[in-house]
């Protein structure tokens, strides 16, 4: 390669690295300033500015988020609210998953008559925009006895992700070779057993991709949480946001910031463990254009 | 001999019950500022002290409008908390739905008629009966000074008309600092619209314009002069107050940064946990033309329907606690309003408590006593709201006319 | 045997459909009963009103201009965090160094709930707090960026923090599809002397149709539902313009005591994104046995 062919190779591949790496000081300074701004105590936060760093790694405002912050009158910190979401969340985690892999196994090995128009309507689910069922879920709730409980929520949560993880589930089956599943039937295989001994174990890249996606939502949710809990039942969105707008005359932000960090850190772990089978998942034809 | 068993037997018996009786009570509220939680804490007390558990349920955020969600699933879902932080004609609203309990025979006990003023009862009541009990009465009218910076700035004490505050405020800009603490929500950015209203136009013309919704005195001259004189105590506001919230704008005026606060008198919670003295380091007056005017906003619980006997007289203990005299004094010292229960003694209380009480009684007397809109003690939710989004636009966005303004606010008034 | 094994799929899958259909589009029904009531503060079945809610809905001046914010939010977020998503896939295709980590920073902001990052970037966007503020200290004194609490530009902040949160999940499955073209097509192409900007251009960027697709497709739902990133960032101020029918929906229903008009606002919404997705619905399933 000539001397002008090298600077090109090498200009553009600085513009390569240069792009990219502007762009993650994009997506990271807001985590930055969360994760500063907790260490920092509040005499630094009113003198100094967003970006700069803690002078020393304070964690008082985390010990403060964690068991004793107030939010009104109820002063035990977001460690609750943590132990609410986690009940709540691995059980509709698990559930909603699990329901849509049966879902989407029969939807696209047993296909019967009609079953694809009644997919075709299913799928509308994953669009409806949920501010629509607050008031008539609400109301089933109740019926049910299970208003402003966590049974309530991981209820509503299956329900509300039925159609997303059959979309998923259903898009990755439909790629199986058929030969697999006949070869089966034809050796006596019924359907609980094709499942279990074929389906189930060539199931891991999209098991990834919905479990994470799952988790991210039902974890992250606020709507829900906020309409269709009680006091004893509140999930961890909410928890962060009523503490960050309880406020004496003083804003504690290292606190709120603190706060916020451990509200966002075990869907964070989540990706930044499990975030390339994510991707491999969808490489895998989760979401199939 | 059998008399004396039986006496045993109904001793041990009421005995037996008021133990089973023990009840819970699930109390919604959002007081979850530090003033507010503190005064909500003694209430727990009290009722702990009776032997009840009290379950807290705060929903923060938007002055009330996240509980508003919660309190609707709940009672949709027909498993509504024993109590919930409702006030003005929303009680009527959620009495008409039959969701209320009957607290008649706990007021009768109490004698709730003697100790509360006519107007105040009236709200608390839905035909004839009381579904609510009140908590405390605020002045909304307040304006609050910080007594430090009006000295700086060369002002002598607290301006009585307008006029009189803008000269004021111009003092103040020239001396460097903000003339107005603001908290830019749509119930603050009405706090002090209707401050300007009753100001500019008097008790009656606020009774014309904003409680009776009368489209002549909404597109009135006085209305116009009022939205003018609005309009203008922006321009002595500082650029960050949208979205800030309320007791931040008091830190503004505790901590010296700007002098002038329109703010209803939990604000004093605020300067009175700061350990500042009425007087000397801050100065309570009616915002400017407003002297002879109260503009009173009673906080309240509604009480729901319940179906367990227990909680149902955890209920009726609650309601009786909240008019208690012990209640009323610790409750008021702590949130900055005075105590709603009629002759109760002033003397714990500062100054500024002591000329809301006397103010009260007063414009009770003269028909200066007005329901405040910004608080939602006058008119319904619907009209109420869509009012306040038309005069928070108008506050926010500069290039909204004056004649805009007011037709916009006048088609808001028509909401039903 | 052959009818059990007919049966037990249907049986499997009864409870979803049912249950499904009775969350969609039951309540759905529902929704739109109630839009067609007098309802305020609860529900109520005793007076029905006819479309009074849906005139009264295009009367207020505060849905017009949700509405109009949804658009501009719209085209925004969805065309800004593809524009970026794909431009940071393409760059990351070309065999980069630190790839693995690159792409774990630029997702990691999907695995944060808005009421998390609301707190962060409402006070990064506040004028005396956050940016400005810094630009002051670092000697820009002239410096602004007061758009959060500036009626007209508040929903740009909400744009931003949209693109933030999204751009990684385009660039993902943009990556995917990428990954998924075949090498030979992009060597016959250099081969013949094409240089590689014009290879994306040309060959690879409409290979890619069906992903910008179906991302366009999500980006658009999530757009429409967007309801905790407004609430958390400007809380639909200052004002209300920022309000969008997400937000619009919720305070009618639940603060203002206007569940009528609320349901109405949810129909609208509903009415929105079928428009959107019910064709693409459509075609999808018509396309399908012909792949197979």
């Amino acid at each position: 390669m000539n001397a002008k062919a090298m600077t090109e190779k090498y200009i553009s591949r600085g513009l390569v690295y240069a792009v990219l790496l502007i762009a993650a000081a994009f997506f990271l300074t807001p985590l930055y300033v969360m994760v500063a701004t907790s260490f920092k105590d509040a005499e630094q936060i009113r003198s100094g500015n967003l970006l700069s760093l803690p002078n020393s790694l304070n964690l008082d405002s985390w010990r403060l988020a964690w068991d004793s912050a107030c939010t009104g009158v109820d002063c035990r910190g977001l460690k609750p609210y943590f132990l609410n979401s986690v009940v709540m969340a691995v059980p509709a985690v698990l559930l909603s998953t699990a329901w849509g892999a049966i879902n989407g196994y029969v939807l696209s090995m047993w296909k019967f008559k009609g079953s694809e128009m009644l997919f075709g309507f299913m799928l509308f689910g994953v669009f409806m925009p949920f501010q629509v069922v607050l008031l008539p879920m609400s109301q089933v709730l109740g019926y049910l006895g299970l208003s402003s409980s966590l049974g309530g929520l991981v209820l509503v949560h299956c329900l509300a992700g039925l159609a997303g993880t059959t979309l998923f589930f259903r898009n990755y089956y439909a790629a199986i070779p058929r030969e697999l599943v006949n070869a089966a039937r034809m050796d006596g295989a019924g359907f609980w057993r094709i499942f279990w001994r074929i389906v189930v174990p060539m199931s891991t890249p999209i098991l990834m991709v919905t479990l994470i996606w799952q988790f991210t939502s039902i974890w992250n949710d606020f709507l829900f949480g906020v309409a269709f809990s009680g006091a004893d039942s509140k999930p961890i969105t909410v928890g962060l946001n009523n503490m960050a707008n309880t406020s004496s005359s003083v804003k504690s932000y290292n606190v709120d910031m603190a706060a916020a960090v451990i509200a966002g850190l075990p869907t964070m772990l989540v990706y930044v463990l499990a975030g390339q089978y994510f991707v491999k998942g969808l490489t895998a034809g989760a979401v199939k254009g | 001999m059998l008399k004396l068993s039986k006496l045993a037997a109904a001793v041990a018996l009421v005995v037996a019950t008021s133990a089973a009786m023990a009840g819970e009570v699930e109390v919604l509220h959002y007081w979850t500022s530090g003033g507010e939680a503190k005064s909500v804490a003694e209430l727990k007390k009290i009722m702990q002290a009776k032997g009840h558990t009290w379950k807290d349920f705060a929903v923060a955020g938007g002055g009330g409008d996240n509980a508003a969600t919660v309190l609707k699933s709940r009672v949709v879902s027909g498993n509504p908390p024993a109590a919930a932080q409702i006030k003005g004609p929303a009680i009527q609203e959620w009495a008409s739905e039959g969701v209320l309990a009957n607290l008649d025979a706990t007021a009768k006990a109490e004698k709730w008629d003697n100790l509360l003023p006519g107007v105040v009862a009236d709200v608390m009541k839905y035909k004839g009966n009381y579904v609510a009990a009140p908590v405390n009465v605020h002045r909304v009218n307040w304006m609050w000074a910080n007594a430090a910076v009006l000295k700086k700035a060369g002002v002598s004490g607290a301006p009585k008309t307008w006029d009189e505050f803008f000269a004021a405020a111009d003092k103040v800009k020239k001396a460097g600092l903000i003339a107005v603490a603001h908290g830019g929500q749509n119930w603050q950015d009405f706090t002090t619209f209707e401050s300007v209203v009753l100001g500019v136009g008097g008790a009656k013309f606020y009774n014309d314009a904003l409680i009776k919704l009368d489209p002549k005195a909404l597109t009135s001259d006085t209305m116009k002069k009022s939205l003018e004189t609005f309009r203008k105590i922006k321009s002595y506001t500082d650029p960050a107050s949208p979205g800030r919230d309320w007791n931040l704008a008091t830190a503004m005026v505790i901590q010296e940064k700007a002098a002038f606060q329109f703010m209803g008198d939990w604000a004093k919670g605020e300067f009175s946990a700061a350990g500042k003295v009425p007087g000397k380091d801050y100065i309570c007056a009616a915002a400017p033309g407003t002297a002879n005017a109260y503009t009173f906003n009673v906080d309240s619980f509604a009480m729901f329907k319940l179906k367990d006997a227990g909680a149902q007289k955890a209920q009726g203990d609650l309601a009786a606690s909240i008019m208690g005299t012990e209640f009323q004094e610790v409750f008021n010292l702590n949130k900055g309003s005075i105590p709603v229960r009629l002759n109760m003694s002033m003397a714990k209380f500062d100054d500024c408590a002591k000329l809301s009480s006397k103010d009260f009684v007063d414009t009770a007397k003269t028909g200066g006593l007005v329901p405040s809109v910004a608080h939602g003690m006058a008119i319904k939710p619907a009209a109420e709201g869509a009012i306040k989004d038309a005069v928070s636009q108008f506050w926010n966005d500069d290039k909204i006319s004056i004649a805009s303004g007011l037709a916009n606010i006048a088609k808001a008034a028509a909401t039903k | 045997m052959k009818s059990l094994e007919n049966i037990i799929p249907k049986l499997v899958i009864a409870p979803g459909l049912v249950l499904g259909f009775a969350f969609i589009y039951g309540f759905m029904v529902w929704n739109g009963v109630l839009s067609v009531t007098a309802s305020r503060m609860l529900p109520s079945y005793d007076e029905f009103v006819g479309l009074e809610q849906y005139v009264r809905l295009w009367e207020m001046d505060r849905w017009r201009l949700a509405l109009k914010n949804l658009g501009i939010f719209s085209v925004l977020y969805v065309g800004g965090s593809m524009a970026l998503g794909m431009g940071l896939a393409i760059f990351l295709d070309q065999k980069v160094r630190l790839e693995g980590v690159l792409r774990t920073v630029y997702l990691y902001p999907m695995a944060l709930s808005f009421i998390v990052t609301g707190t962060a970037w409402k006070w990064m966007l506040n004028p005396s707090l956050g940016l400005e503020k810094l630009m002051h200290d670092l000697g820009w004194a002239s410096f602004s960026f007061d758009w959060l609490v500036q009626s007209d530009t508040a929903i740009y902040c909400v744009v931003i923090a949209g693109i933030w949160q999204s751009a990684g999940f385009a660039m993902a499955l943009s990556l995917a599809g990428l990954r998924g073209i075949d090498d030979s097509i992009i060597k016959a192409a250099q081969m013949d002397g094409a240089s590689l900007p014009r290879i994306y251009w040309r060959i690879i960027l409409p290979i890619l149709r069906p992903v910008v697709f179906s991302t366009v497709l999500v980006l658009s739902h999530l757009s429409i539902k967007s309801f905790d990133l407004v609430m958390a960032l400007t809380a639909g101020g200052p004002g209300y313009a920022s309000d969008v029918p997400a937000t619009f929906m919720y305070v009618m229903s639940f603060t203002r005591g206007q569940i009528g008009l609320g349901a109405a606002s949810a129909t609208m919404m509903l009415a929105t994104v079928a428009a959107i997705v019910v064709p693409y619905l459509y075609s999808e399933l018509r396309t399908k046995p012909h792949e197979r």
